[in-house]
């Protein structure tokens, strides 16, 4: 066996640097940073559950999550909800093979991002309004 | 593994420009990527300007007209000009496809042209497709029976045939697989939408007898299920097809027969 006489280190093309965004790539990047921030939202939840054990620590985390940026992560927290939701969905019918042709599937991502964002403002307005 | 940003040695950086034809009334500008062996430097993305009145309509036209009257060291590969050999995949403004079958007039200038993404650099635009290659022939892409073999051709119905429409046009020039983010990362497990299309090509054909060995070699939480239909495959592929379909039919089997 003949052995190569020397051994260049080839550099690596650009991907992520070059490459052009797509809405179907960056809704899966959302999709993902989504999911990743449920995290966050779920341990707030728990704490907050249990927080309702002792009306005086109840009473702190509902100050804090009343003031403005409290408000600002529980929004930020529906969304993240809402969109990883949509987004299970728009995965569920892709699963079937269906929604995969071109046109199709930039209808889904726009769908899953236009869809979040309305039922989240849509929730929130409600929750306004019934808070009077 | 994932790593987002590129390694020392594959850091870009500036290089020449090279003059502009003199006497060229049109011409549009040509940033492209160079990587050459032997100097020991970084890549770099050289100028040029094509002088459009000397010159035929696609990226590629351009990229030999520049081999020929401006740099000859420029490298890559090309072969037959009309899209049925896939020999000159690359990046340009910013998606993969053929040089040979998109014209420059349909791009924004200046046209931006780098080898296809995360791959090893042989030179300039020059792409290692050796992995590329092992894996395809890893799905065994040949029609494989048991039963004795038919004394003429085997037989196919209207129907059956129709199945390949989609899948028997892909001509592995692996703009998909280098399009596709997993694959960046996985490269090393994962098979990538071209070789993945490939299997489902076999998988659907009706007279092929190894379907579920097939399956049994893809059901891996890599090789095939990878695919996070991320479809930057399907929105690149210059030959128009659809691997990330594909790859969601093979899926759709794979839960058939556990059912």
């Amino acid at each position: 066996m003949i052995e190569p006489k020397s051994h260049v280190e080839r550099p690596l093309s650009p991907h992520l640097q070059i490459y052009r965004l797509t809405i179907t790539m960056v809704m899966s990047i959302v999709h993902r940073a989504t999911g990743a921030a449920l995290y966050a939202g779920t341990i707030l939840f728990v704490w907050w559950l249990f927080a309702a054990g002792n009306p005086r620590r109840f009473e702190t985390i509902n100050a804090f999550l009343g003031s403005w940026f409290g408000r600002l992560i529980l929004f930020g927290y529906t969304w993240a909800l809402l969109h990883h939701l949509l987004g299970g969905v728009r995965h569920l019918i892709w699963d079937t093979g269906r929604g995969m042709e071109p046109g199709e599937r930039e209808f889904l991502a726009w769908a899953t991002l236009i869809g979040s964002g309305t039922l989240t403002v849509l929730v929130w307005l409600l929750a306004l309004m019934l808070r009077g | 593994m994932v790593q987002f940003t590129l390694p020392k040695n594959s850091k870009i950086t500036k290089g020449k420009t090279w003059p502009a034809p003199a006497g060229a009334k049109r011409t549009t500008e040509f940033r492209i990527y160079r990587w050459n062996p032997e100097d020991g430097q970084n890549p770099r993305i050289d100028t040029y300007f094509v002088d459009r009145d000397d010159c035929g309509p696609m990226v590629l036209d351009a990229i030999i007209w520049i081999k020929n009257k401006v740099d000859s060291t420029l490298t890559f590969r090309r072969s037959c000009r009309e899209g049925v050999c896939g020999s000159c995949a690359m990046n340009i403004d910013g998606l993969n496809t053929l040089a040979c079958t998109l014209a420059m007039d349909d791009v924004a200038a200046p046209i931006k042209v780098y080898p296809l993404p995360h791959a090893d650099v042989v030179k300039d635009l020059v792409p290692d497709l050796t992995l590329f290659y092992e894996q395809y022939a890893s799905i065994e892409p040949w029609l494989q029976t048991d039963s004795p073999p038919p004394e003429r051709e085997w037989r196919q119905s209207h129907e059956d045939r129709a199945k390949l429409d989609g899948l028997y046009e892909c001509i592995l020039c692996a703009c998909c697989t280098t399009s596709c983010p997993s694959y960046w990362w996985n490269a090393d497990r994962y098979l990538g939408p071209a070789v993945l299309l490939q299997a489902y090509r076999w998988i659907v054909d009706s007279r092929d007898e190894g379907t579920g060995d097939r399956l049994d070699n893809l059901e891996d939480p890599f090789r095939l299920y990878r695919c996070h239909t991320i479809m930057n495959c399907s929105k690149t592929c210059p030959k128009g097809l659809n691997p990330a379909k594909a790859i969601a039919e093979i899926k759709k089997k794979m839960v058939e027969r556990q059912v």
